[in-house]
């Protein structure tokens, strides 16, 4: 009797752990291996909405892939042959901040915001083609520490909810033509909020290229 | 209407307008310095060009509230400078210029570049000046004085 009770008590424990197995595997995991499987659900769906909000014009347009940052909801070629600079931060006679400066100037129609730059080439979330990079791609960026800056996920956390240029986004100024631009698609506060849930989820990133 | 102190060529110029009007109309409408120029005024052409800080900056889209303590050079000064009249004589060397309108620009931008990389490149000259339009396309001439101005300069 006791043999059978060892060998049921077993059975339930390959069960238990193939499911974890089966589960855990349809993620591929960031950072935080302890996290439940719940939160890496919510994780991963709060990751699509930071995911929406990453490769808005306002963020993605200076998280290019090329030689140049974009402008635009369109997202066109910066004009004025700007180019991106050792830096990012454009070059001599021709830097980001010889027009842009600490705020918006919406009197000329040109934003601004403290340092403004590009991102680096190791945090660009488009191809060379300017077409944005899929969810799991920008995600395994965003938490590669060599690529990343070294930040892990409360570091990520701090930089969306305190980072000036990513304020920015949400306070873009008005265009040239005195009309305003566009803001990402949900409020800072709710993408402080997913991003918080992602990372309190372990920073999961989805399956896939 | 607001009051504003600039340094304006190392010299202190109190000037009282709108908070949103742009550098460039401060200088030329108020302070009389037209030697900076209007082109574009959405800074694609780089005809409005001054320093900021010693940063090139198109004046044209910068409200005067915005340019705080910064110091501020324009053409006018560029004589005065090493840099400044290094370019200028390889400009008259080189004659560089056809109309003549958009050169202060060009020469604040070759400033600038030169500051900070003494010896260009090809590459460093067509990124640097690339914001700045001439219709009369002295192109080559613009590129052929920058290479002389950093032949001269210690």
């Amino acid at each position: 009797m006791l043999r059978y009770r060892a060998a049921g008590l077993a059975a339930l424990f390959v069960c238990a752990f193939a499911a974890w197995l089966i589960v855990s595997g349809a993620f591929v995991h960031g950072h935080d291996a302890r996290r439940t499987t719940a939160s890496r659900a919510e994780g991963l769906a709060a990751w699509d909405q930071v995911y929406s909000v990453l490769t808005s014009p306002r963020c993605i347009n200076c998280h290019t892939a090329t030689n140049y940052p974009q402008q635009g909801d369109e997202r066109h070629r910066h004009f004025a042959n700007v180019v991106r600079g050792p830096a990012g931060k454009g070059v001599p006679g021709l830097n980001c901040v010889s027009c842009h400066q600490e705020t918006n100037a919406d009197s000329t129609g040109v934003p601004g915001g403290h340092n403004w730059h590009l991102a680096p080439l190791s945090m660009r979330w488009q191809d060379i083609n300017d077409q944005p990079l899929s969810s799991s791609a920008v995600c395994r960026a965003l938490v590669d520490r060599s690529k990343n800056n070294g930040m892990g996920g409360p570091e990520l956390l701090k930089h969306n909810q305190e980072e000036a240029l990513v304020l920015w986004a949400w306070n873009p100024g008005r265009r040239p033509d005195g009309s305003l631009r566009t803001l990402p698609p949900m409020s800072h506060a709710e993408f402080v909020s997913a991003t918080r849930t992602w990372v309190e989820g372990g920073t999961p990133c989805p399956q896939g290229k | 209407m607001a009051t504003y102190q600039l340094n304006v060529n190392g010299q202190r110029k109190q000037v009282n307008v709108d908070p949103s009007t742009p550098l460039l109309w401060v200088l030329r409408e108020e302070l009389k310095m037209t030697g900076t120029k209007y082109g574009c005024g959405i800074s694609a052409c780089g005809a409005c060009t001054v320093h900021l800080d010693g940063i090139a900056t198109r004046s044209c889209v910068v409200p005067v509230s915005l340019v705080g303590d910064r110091s501020i050079v324009t053409i006018e000064s560029m004589a005065a400078d090493p840099v400044g009249r290094a370019v200028q004589d390889a400009w008259v060397d080189k004659d560089v210029v056809q109309c003549g309108y958009c050169q202060s620009g060009q020469i604040m931008s070759a400033v600038a570049l030169l500051n900070a990389t003494p010896k260009p490149t090809d590459t460093d000259i067509e990124e640097s000046m690339g914001g700045n339009l001439c219709r009369c396309a002295t192109y080559v001439r613009i590129r052929e004085a920058i290479k002389s101005a950093s032949q001269q300069i210690k």
